[in-house]
């Protein structure tokens, strides 16, 4: 998989609610559509998404076709305490990629 | 006014709204491609309720609590805004478990399940999703009591997703 951007505070109040932006490169491909010849495309799709806050899931969306190629994912969770924010996408070839993000609770 | 007048003008009228539409459905782009290619069987109305009724059981589904925000008219398909909030206090004892998203004419009838906890804070999602027709979307939060609450919004789509082909040789 390739490339994701996330946008998670540097630093946050404790019990602060805080916003998570995702966005990662992806075709999620729906498998309905044809190459010119017709043969069809096979699918490929993120079909997960995590967050994990130290370890703890603390968000997951299940996705299906209907979720826009270059899925851009945005949630909330309250910063508890320092450490690091986990995101994972998991695609149908059983590829994740996952990208971490440290925060600072004071 | 006499009557040949009126009938000019109704022909006028009739020709205005008819090149009208031709040229709305070529600003369409590809406003004639689901004519061309062959199209996936759409989900329906009923298949819409049975993936509904599956993922809440028996359990009556109530409209309130949440609000689903989406555009009431897009001009693309492919990738449009969507942002579900749910009016929960999000503590241990009264929280949103999962908010389950529906379309009634895409291929088939999920979109997304967000699973949530008393650690999200806020029950509020955003993405975008991809809609192949004008319908309706239907957003359902299943909450720590198990009760259903839901929104609804009716949406028309210009140009729908899904139905253009692929150009990569494969």
């Amino acid at each position: 998989m390739t490339q994701a951007l996330v946008n998670v505070p540097a630093k946050a109040k404790r019990g602060e609610v805080i916003e998570i932006k995702t966005l990662i490169s992806h075709p999620m491909e729906t498998g309905y559509r044809h190459t010119a010849n017709g043969v069809p495309i096979p699918r490929d799709i993120i079909h997960t998404f995590v967050c994990r806050y130290n370890g703890e899931q603390v968000f997951r969306a299940d996705l299906h076709q209907a979720i826009a190629a270059n899925p851009f994912i945005t949630f909330f969770t309250v910063a508890t305490e320092s450490g690091t924010i986990e995101l994972a996408w998991t695609d149908d070839h059983n590829e994740t990629q996952t990208q971490k993000a440290d925060i600072v609770v004071e | 006014m006499r009557a040949s007048d009126r009938t000019d003008t109704a022909t006028r009228r009739r020709f205005l709204v008819v090149a009208g539409s031709l040229a709305g459905g070529l600003a369409g782009g590809a406003g004639l491609a689901p004519l061309l290619g062959p199209r996936p069987a759409a989900a329906t109305p009923a298949m819409l309720a049975a993936a509904i009724r599956e993922m809440v059981g028996e359990a009556p589904v109530r409209e309130g609590k949440v609000t689903l925000d989406l555009p009431p008219l897009v001009e693309n398909g492919n990738a449009v805004p969507m942002t579900i909030t749910v009016d929960s206090p999000m503590t241990a004892a009264d929280h949103v478990k999962s908010i389950h998203v529906f379309n009634e004419k895409n291929p088939q009838p999920y979109v997304a399940t967000f699973h949530l906890g008393p650690r999200a804070g806020k029950a509020k999602v955003s993405t975008r999703v991809r809609l192949a027709d004008s319908q309706k979307v239907v957003a359902i939060a299943e909450m720590s009591d198990g009760s259903f609450w839901s929104d609804s919004v009716n949406m028309i789509v210009t140009l729908a997703a899904c139905v253009e082909e692929g150009d990569g040789a494969l």
